[in-house]
């Protein structure tokens, strides 16, 4: 609730002052205590599209594959092996003996009913992406099973580490999504003792964790609760009663850092921030955003490093590409507009507008860093009339009839892969602002080619010309601040996840 | 009186469904649903494929009529957000809320009205001026600073309450105080005002000259007369709190109703929305209606009305 604002700032900081030196951390009883600070709507994974959700999804349930989150290197979870049969066939060596937290052996069967239920759309499953790229799952013997594609998909693997993990069949096919949300069962390092729907989860180490690339746990209990409010999260964390909060706005970790007993560490997420320019005309033939050296003009208008270095903070960067840098296929060598509002003024002349011209700037989150963005632009004279919209109503305009220039950001829901975000964005989509067929094609190769070097490539080629255009004025990463006192040991991983099997006690 | 009440009932259903479709019209208007509940990181495709699954593509009125059906039958249907039957969240969530109004509005009652006698017996003397300064104070304060301000004291610097939370009765001292603090000044000043009326009036003269005790007059004679108003004010700030501590419940995370409503408007969570405004309005009615009844019977004159 932003309407909070200062007051709020200035209680937490008054909270800093008073509570220094109060902590009883909870080492002695191995419980430890975290916050969450919004509603998850279910933990199934399969039917939230929540960062909380994720987080419960890495430590209740496994995936076939693993990708270490320091080295992108691909290990085997669930799987000991895999290797492509064809294009469109993936075939897996299940790992033998692993149990569930209810008892029951997981074997292909388990593969089999997972994949089948979530690949068919008509169960639901709400994060759809992550799932309709499979066709179906067939079993070859108890421990060896083949998982078909609808269409050749490269980015396969790094979903199979990532949101797709393997429900148990008997279980999932009595309780479904519903029961599966209130009592979770996985193979994972957590089993889950307690779910209050939104607002409370105890999650309790598994013991009999099989040998995972994930690690044993060691942390015996997790208790999360939802705190919507910041500086109560905060006000918890002095009184004892949390040991960890992540997600802490950069003014307020800011000042946590400056105090003895806690930990605040920065860690990169996925998400880019970026303006999207209506270049197709969806707004208007006549917009101006349809001439590329206006699109140019706004580029060189933004300081990217200003905003960062006033705004984000913490281990956000500029980036220059429609992509998040570690993803595979997102080209770095490509055009970079530096700030130059000189330059600026002189292209929009060239493209005439002497006198710059006005548009509508929409916004859905960050609105300070919103206001930033369109305060720069009407220093080079483009007059911004600035719209701060409900992420759905904005979606819906979009959608529907384009924005001028509106200011979005894409979390790429932590797949490592540019598919998962210029692919989204560039291939006619309902939110496609460019509509260049030149890049839908690229992209359309590089998504479905199986040869790495051939996927680069295109992508590469995609990435240069969306910059040489300037369709998208990609501005920053994101960034995420973890707060946990001095008596946890954790290294937050660059993909938002929040690792409680990596955990220990000091 | 029994025309009186049913005549009041009728009216109060019409509002409740011209409050539900006013409601679900907005949520169309707000933003397109399946955007919201496919969530910030949705494809097109997932969005197409809720919107389909839930019907979004169908007329609004259809919709409604849908909702509507189901609803009188007694069935709220499922959130769209927590896949689960809404009127099992709603009952979990509706016991703290109620709970927490009911503390609320005790304490508000508890302290406001001896706080307005006492002012009134002695206008401008301390006790006057403390109280009024109390009831500016708490008009003044913004319930989440002074939520926090309690959170800072009491939690941090003293440690002898827990900041948030619902797990035992300790957790509820606070958001009582801020809950009940809020409708407060509102209710001290109208016993305040309400008091210096009645004693002045002739009927206390009278029962001072026929020798009743100061006690009588104030709390038998007086008092029962200057409530009337009262106690119409404290049934619509019940309603009020049952529905409105969306900021009390979010800074103790006490994941009440209101909190529930607030963040459902948010996720265009359409059948707990409008579960919840029923819900809602229905309060609002019965509290409406128990205040007509307590008025009644401690007013006489009323019962002939």
């Amino acid at each position: 609730m932003t309407f909070k604002g200062k007051a709020l700032g200035m209680a937490a900081a008054a909270a800093a002052m008073i509570a220094a030196g109060a902590v009883h951390a909870n080492k002695a009883d191995g419980v430890l205590n975290a916050a969450f600070t919004k509603e998850l709507e279910n933990v199934d994974s399969y039917f939230n599209s929540s960062r909380e959700g994720v987080v419960l999804q890495r430590a209740i349930w496994d995936g076939l594959i693993y990708r270490d989150p320091a080295t992108n290197e691909y290990k085997g979870n669930l799987a000991t092996s895999w290797e492509w049969i064809d294009d469109t066939t993936l075939e897996f060596k299940l790992r033998e003996g692993v149990t569930f937290h209810n008892g029951e052996p997981f074997n292909a069967d388990d593969v089999v009913y997972t994949v089948n239920f979530v690949a068919d759309e008509a169960n639901g499953v709400k994060t759809q992406r992550n799932v309709n790229w499979m066709k179906s799952a067939e079993k070859i013997d108890d421990y060896t099973v083949r998982i078909h594609l609808k269409e050749a998909f490269p980015a396969a693997i790094e979903f199979l580490s990532g949101p797709v993990s393997m429900y148990p069949n008997e279980y999932y096919a009595k309780v479904g999504p519903s029961g599966m949300g209130l009592e979770p069962v996985g193979t994972g390092p957590y089993k889950v003792s307690k779910v209050v729907p939104g607002s409370h989860f105890v999650l309790e180490k598994n013991e009999n964790y099989h040998d995972s690339p994930k690690g044993q746990p060691e942390i015996a209990k997790v208790d999360i609760r939802t705190i919507p409010d910041v500086n109560t999260q905060i006000a918890e964390l002095f009184s004892g009663s949390l040991d960890l909060i992540w997600q802490t706005p950069a003014d307020q970790a800011e000042k946590l850092s400056t105090m003895e007993q806690f930990t605040v560490a920065n860690e990169s997420t996925m998400r880019i921030g970026y303006l999207t320019l209506d270049a197709a005309g969806r707004t208007g033939e006549d917009n101006p955003f349809t001439k590329l050296k206006v699109r140019q003009a706004v580029a060189h208008a933004i300081d990217r490093e200003a905003l960062v270095g006033a705004l984000l903070k913490g281990k956000s960067k500029v980036v220059s590409s429609a992509c998040f840098p570690s993803q595979f296929g997102c080209e770095q060598d490509l055009t970079s507009y530096e700030y130059d509002p000189e330059k600026a003024k002189a292209l929009l002349a060239e493209a005439g507008y002497p006198d710059g011209f006005s548009t509508d700037f929409y916004a859905y989150r960050d609105r300070d860093y919103a206001e930033a963005i369109s305060s720069f632009l009407n220093a080079v004279g483009i007059e911004t009339n600035f719209n701060m919209l409900q992420y759905s109503a904005l979606r819906e305009l979009r959608m529907k009839e384009g924005t001028p220039v509106s200011f979005q950001t894409w979390g790429s829901y932590s797949i490592n892969d540019t598919s998962a975000i210029t692919s989204q964005f560039f291939k006619f989509g309902a939110l496609d602002d460019a509509r260049d067929e030149e890049i839908r094609d690229w992209l359309n190769v590089a998504d479905s080619a199986t040869d790495p070097d051939v996927r680069k490539e295109n992508y590469s080629k995609a990435l240069k010309k969306i910059a040489d255009e300037a369709y998208w004025v990609p501005m920053f990463s994101y960034n995420t601040n973890y707060v946990y006192t001095k008596e946890i040991d954790y290294t937050p991983t660059p993909d938002e996840v929040l690792r409680f099997t990596t955990m220990r006690w000091k | 009186m029994l025309n009186f009440i049913l005549k009041r009932l009728g009216l109060a259903v019409l509002v409740a469904f011209t409050v539900s479709f006013i409601s679900f019209s907005l949520m169309f208007l707000s933003g397109d649903p399946a955007a919201a509940l496919a969530g910030e990181t949705a494809s097109d495709q997932d969005v197409e494929a809720i919107r389909v699954l839930y019907g979004f593509d169908r007329p609004m009125l259809i919709q409604y009529w849908d909702w509507l059906s189901s609803a009188l039958v007694g069935d709220l249907g499922e959130s769209y957000y927590f896949k689960l039957p809404v009127a099992s969240l709603i009952a979990e969530r509706l016991q703290v809320t109620m709970l927490l109004g009911l503390c609320g509005i005790s304490f508000a009652l508890l302290t406001a009205v001896p706080l307005g006698v006492a002012a009134a017996i002695r206008p401008n003397s301390i006790i006057d001026r403390i109280a009024l300064f109390l009831s500016v104070a708490g008009q003044a304060m913004p319930s989440f600073w002074f939520g926090l301000i309690l959170i800072v004291v009491f939690s941090i610097q003293f440690g002898i309450l827990p900041p948030s939370g619902t797990s035992t009765w300790r957790h509820f001292i606070m958001p009582t105080i801020v809950l009940g603090y809020y409708a407060m000044p509102a209710i001290m000043r109208l016993t305040r005002a309400g008091m210096l009326e009645v004693l002045s009036s002739d009927y206390i003269r009278t029962a001072r000259a026929k020798g009743a005790s100061e006690f009588t007059v104030l709390f038998k004679h007086a008092l029962r007369n200057a409530i009337i108003p009262v106690v119409s004010l404290a049934a619509v700030q019940m309603g009020f709190m049952l529905g409105g501590s969306i900021v009390v419940e979010s800074i103790f995370a006490l994941h009440g109703a209101g909190y529930l409503a607030w963040e459902s408007i948010a996720r265009n969570d359409l059948p707990t929305v409008q579960a919840l405004i029923l819900v809602f309005s229905l309060f609002y009615i019965v509290f409406t209606f128990l205040s007509d009844v307590l008025n009644a019977w401690l007013d006489p004159r009323m019962r002939a009305g």
